[in-house]
């Protein structure tokens, strides 16, 4: 026997590949860099459970840094409702407490605690600067939430308002106006791309290589049972298009004879059984999606200058690449299908080959862009990235982002380009729109009652149902203030709701009020986790720049057990 | 049992200080419960929480958070059963373990870690399977938390709540709260055993991944899994076949490894590498701490709510029972009623009919058992009304009924004819009524 000379293993995980393989196997290195250069910042306030347990979920895969921005002292009350603070922690500061039980977690993070009241913090220059990401939890001043989002906007620094009490919660994410996804990691089952319709010579020339024979003595049953399917495919139409005017089968009747058509080839093999499944889908006329449209209209793509994100610049070159081709460039993924080993290889490789003229043909056109806005050469856009840009190319996002409503004392609360959609949502019984506006009146409420002096014992704030005494008023007070918000969008929206549906929409408002005020801005430990579970998830979209984030604003409903993304 | 310890120093109004949150919604009326639900405010519900007896099944990515979120809504007698030891790829989700926990029973350090954070809350572990115990101990507990991941132990422990109901006894119906995640997705559900759809009826929502035909591995690779496959499947048995596969072994994952990647080169497939293999014989379903999160939570929030009544839980007949989660593309749930299956093997009490071809054989019948997604089974046992026609376990009775493998189904059945399946793995009879195509 000769003696095999083992194969070169290099990819042997280290350590830290293995205590992140069941993420790694999601985001791939790149997202993993990308969480370990991001600096979170926590500005916690309120019963402050939802920020952590959201730390939490991100300290564990490995982000890099975090601060946690609280002036609270650790209550009895917090022991109740926080898993990262110890019985010695009673009176110590929260922020230095609950970091340290977050550093135990993962010894490759880094974690700050800030202790310096929110007032005064925000009163200086720059102090946001650190930071790539930031979290900001209920409730607590407007005009402070204000000015974040101020200095959050200029930065561009993406940051996320949540509020989390009873059994009820919300997030709302304030992203960069345009804020461009590649990686979307679409359904695999979505993204074969097969090109039957429009094959080039080289597969025509594979596919009558195949399909030599078929139908005749001449080929033997092994040979005809091993022949890809995407052959039979192409085989087959070139047979229908002889028959039918050189027309390929368009409506679902036609679709459904070229079914038969192939089935008759034979009634048994897997290969045959394959072509039919795959008959409907294949036979799809290439379409680009409506976000891949509005992406080839929006505004950046054409205004490119010198420091254009290279999203724009390849977006750019692939939309010259369809106007001259009239479809995107080829993915050149093949899905596995019964063939022989060397065959499937070389299909493979025809559809790669393919792939990769595409790929060069857009890398050509993203130089001259480069050269046409003085790109500078070390901002030069790697091969790579357009390859991986080319490869997606029909499944690339993009998120508008917008600015969080913030309810500020004495302002009214409107809803812009966006009160006829609201409105609407209204009158839809899925929609958990009415729990917003009940987290708007609840942020109002507190906007207008709380006091500067700290009397109630978190930073002035006055939160509804927090004293068993004023708990009854409250109720009636929030309800009130909600039905006045419905009646505002209504008016905004120039539209308006029938009795009784209208009467019902407020009787359900009344109801998720009356839950709010009872849970008295308290967090349920379970709700808070789940929050902090969904917010985690987004933020780990959002940094990767992987699969698709909230746009904009999240509900979830402890009741019903169920969410809702709204776009304010 | 003993009184758990709980600081000297703190008062019992201090003690109820700690739950402020908790208690403010106990003690304050629902918008969506009355009287009449069942729900006083103030100590009946309270105290409700702090007496349920709760058994958590894994103590895993979803049981470390289940732990938690249990301790932290109150529940104060707690049980935790699970197997398996902390591996290091654990770190990155299961919270309650660390670098130096490595190797240790993951039942009890959980235990440990939560009832040192959350005091006067006691959490009692179990190292072992959950075959281990028997109906008088789960009869012990009013709520079943499962965060498992694995199929076959969801329906064993389904199957053995479901006969654990006595129409006689109300205590003997244990509501069932599963939880499931891969990751950005995840599902959580609530049954009420023989009152509402339970695992088994649900048992299309999991189905099995296609298996590669051995064929495709023994000669037309493709695929670098092929490779693997073929490497672990074939490879294994015929050069180191007195060697038990470990596949927590990096030497045996190594080796593996190795021979896929110089058949891969054979072929000229590309993209074996050492994650993949593992991967595919591991079957490693990819797990972030933010989905579990998500999951276990919405599965403690059901048990909070039936244990105090104190708002309306999923899972009720007729109503909503099941939450899909899915996160990748935005965020979208699906909650929905799964409805009960009459012919459900488990709960419900007519047989499945099972079209088959009549000239097709025994052998045939018996290997699509395994990949019907409503059965699942691997070692279907067969029996018609008057006879066995095929056991794969015990040795003598395969012996005796093996030949019966290759007979045609006309041969041994009449058409609407009703055949009992079973499976050494589940205490359940699967009854199906046969008709001839
Ligand atoms: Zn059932």
């Amino acid at each position: 026997m000769e003696v095999q000379v083992p194969p070169p293993l290099q990819d042997i995980p280290t350590a830290k590949e293995k205590k992140y393989d069941r993420q790694l196997r999601l985001w791939g290195a790149s997202g993993q860099k990308a969480l370990e250069e991001t600096h979170v910042l926590l500005i916690n306030n309120g019963s402050g459970v939802t920020g952590v347990e959201t730390l939490k979920n991100l300290v564990l895969p490995g982000v890099g840094q975090f601060t946690i921005l609280d002036s609270h002292v650790v209550s009895e009350a917090d022991l109740g409702v926080n898993f990262f603070l110890e019985e010695e922690s009673l009176g110590q500061f929260r922020a230095e407490e609950t970091v340290r039980c977050l550093c135990e977690l993962n010894p490759g993070v880094q974690g700050f605690a800030l202790t310096e009241p929110l007032e005064t913090f925000i009163d200086k220059d720059d102090v946001l600067k650190p930071y790539n990401l930031i979290l900001v939890s209920a409730p607590l001043d407007s005009a402070i939430l204000a000015r974040i989002q101020l200095y959050a906007n200029a930065l561009q620094i993406p940051t996320f308002y949540f509020r989390s009490t009873g059994f009820y919660s919300s997030f709302s994410v304030l992203l960069p106006t345009a804020f461009p996804i590649v990686d979307t990691h679409p359904d695999p089952t979505s993204t074969t791309d097969l090109r039957l319709l429009k094959p080039w010579p080289t597969l025509s020339e594979f596919v009558r290589e195949k399909t030599k024979g078929l139908g005749t003595e001449s080929m033997n049953q092994h040979d005809k049972s091993h022949i890809p399917y995407v052959c039979l495919l192409l085989h087959y139409l070139e047979q229908w298009r002889d028959k039918n005017g050189g027309k390929n089968p368009e409506t679902y009747k036609e679709k459904s004879a070229f079914r038969e058509l192939v089935r008759e080839g034979d009634a048994n093999e897997e290969n045959f059984d394959e072509a039919c499944a795959n008959v409907l889908k294949a036979l799809n006329p290439p379409t680009i999606s409506s976000t891949v449209r509005n992406i080839f209209a929006a505004p950046e793509i054409d205004e490119l200058t010198t420091s254009s994100p290279s999203f724009w610049l390849i977006a750019n070159a692939i939309r010259q690449f369809y106007n001259t081709h009239n479809e995107l460039p080829l993915p050149g993924a093949v899905p596995d299908m019964k063939a022989q080993s060397a065959d499937y290889i070389e299909l493979q490789n025809i559809y790669k080959k393919k792939a990769r003229q595409d790929c060069a043909e857009v890398v050509e056109t993203v130089r001259q862009l480069e050269k046409q806005t003085d790109r500078p050469k070390e901002h030069e856009i790697s091969e790579k990235e357009i390859e991986n840009f080319c490869k997606g190319a029909a499944h690339i996002s993009l998120v508008r982002g917008r600015p969080l409503q913030i309810v500020e004392a004495g302002k009214p609360i409107t809803f812009g380009d966006r009160a006829k959609a609201m409105a609407m949502e209204l009158t839809n019984p899925e929609s958990l729109i009415g729990l917003y506006i009940c987290f708007l009146a609840w942020d109002e409420y507190i906007a207008t009652r709380s006091t500067p002096s700290n009397e109630n014992g978190d930073n002035g704030l006055k939160i509804p149902g927090s004293t068993d005494k004023d708990y009854k008023t409250d109720e009636t007070k929030l309800i009130d203030m909600a039905h006045i918000i419905v009646d505002n969008l209504l008016k905004e929206a120039n539209t308006s709701i029938d009795e009784p549906e209208s009467s019902e929409i407020k009787a359900q408002i009344a109801k998720q009020c009356k839950e709010l005020v009872r849970a008295g801005g308290g967090e349920l430990h379970n709700l808070a986790s789940l929050t902090g579970g969904m917010i985690s998830q987004e933020v780990i979209k959002v940094v990767t720049r992987q699969y698709v984030p909230v746009d904009n604003t999240c509900l979830f409903d402890g009741i019903a057990s169920r969410t809702y993304v709204l776009r304010i | 049992m003993a009184a758990a310890a709980v600081p000297t120093t703190n008062g019992s109004a201090t003690r109820r200080a700690r739950w402020t949150y908790s208690d403010r919604i106990l003690s304050r009326p629902g918008a969506y419960v009355d009287e009449e639900d069942g729900f006083v405010p103030g100590e009946a519900p309270i105290t409700s929480v702090e007496n349920a007896r709760i058994l958590v099944i894994g103590a895993g990515g979803l049981g470390c958070e289940i732990l938690k979120n249990l301790a932290l809504s109150g529940f104060k007698k707690i049980d935790v059963i699970d197997m398996d030891t902390i591996d290091v790829s654990n770190l990155n989700r299961q919270f309650l373990f660390r670098e130096k926990d490595v190797g240790q029973p993951k039942a009890t350090v959980a235990a440990n870690f939560v009832m040192k954070r959350v005091p006067g809350c006691t959490i009692t572990p179990y190292v072992g399977k959950i075959q281990d115990k028997d109906q008088d101990y789960y009869l012990q507990f009013n709520i079943v938390v499962c965060g498992l991941d694995s199929i076959e132990a969801r329906r064993w422990i389904n199957a053995t709540l479901v006969d654990l109901v006595d129409m006689e006894n109300p205590d003997s119906l244990k509501p069932l709260i599963d939880g499931g995640t891969e990751g950005f997705k995840g599902q959580s559900r609530v049954i009420f055993p023989t009152m509402t759809s339970c695992i088994e009826c649900q048992l299309d929502m999991h189905a099995p991944r296609a298996a590669v035909p051995l064929c495709t591995l023994a000669s037309i690779p493709r695929q670098p899994q092929h490779c693997i496959e073929w490497a672990h499947i074939i490879k294994w048995e015929e050069e180191r076949k007195d060697v038990t596969l470990d596949t927590d072994d990096p030497e045996h994952i190594t080796w593996l490894y190795k021979k896929a990647l110089a058949r891969a080169q054979e072929y000229n497939i590309s993209g074996v590498t050492y994650s993949m293999t593992q991967g595919v014989v591991k079957n490693i379903i990819p797990a972030i701490a933010s989905t579990n999160a998500i999951i276990a939570a919405s599965c403690c929030n059901e048990a909070y709510k039936i244990a105090t009544t104190c708002a309306p839980c999923i899972g009720m007949p007729g109503q909503n029972n099941y939450m899909l989660y899915t996160g990748d593309t935005s965020v979208y749930t699906y909650t929905f009623e799964h409805q009960k299956k009459d012919d459900c093997p488990v709960c419900g009490n007519l047989p499945k009919d099972l079209v088959v071809n009549p000239t097709s054989t025994l052998g045939d019948l018996v290997e699509s058992f395994a990949e019907r997604p409503e059965s699942q089974l691997k070692k279907p046992n067969l029996r018609s009304e008057g006879k066995s026609l095929y056991y794969s376990s015990p040795a003598s009775l395969m012996a005796q009924t093996k030949g019966n493998l290759v007979k045609p189904l006309n041969e041994l059945l009449s058409d609407g004819e009703e055949i009992a399946v079973t499976d050494p793995a589940f205490s359940t009879v699967f009854k199906y009524r046969v008709h001839f195509s």
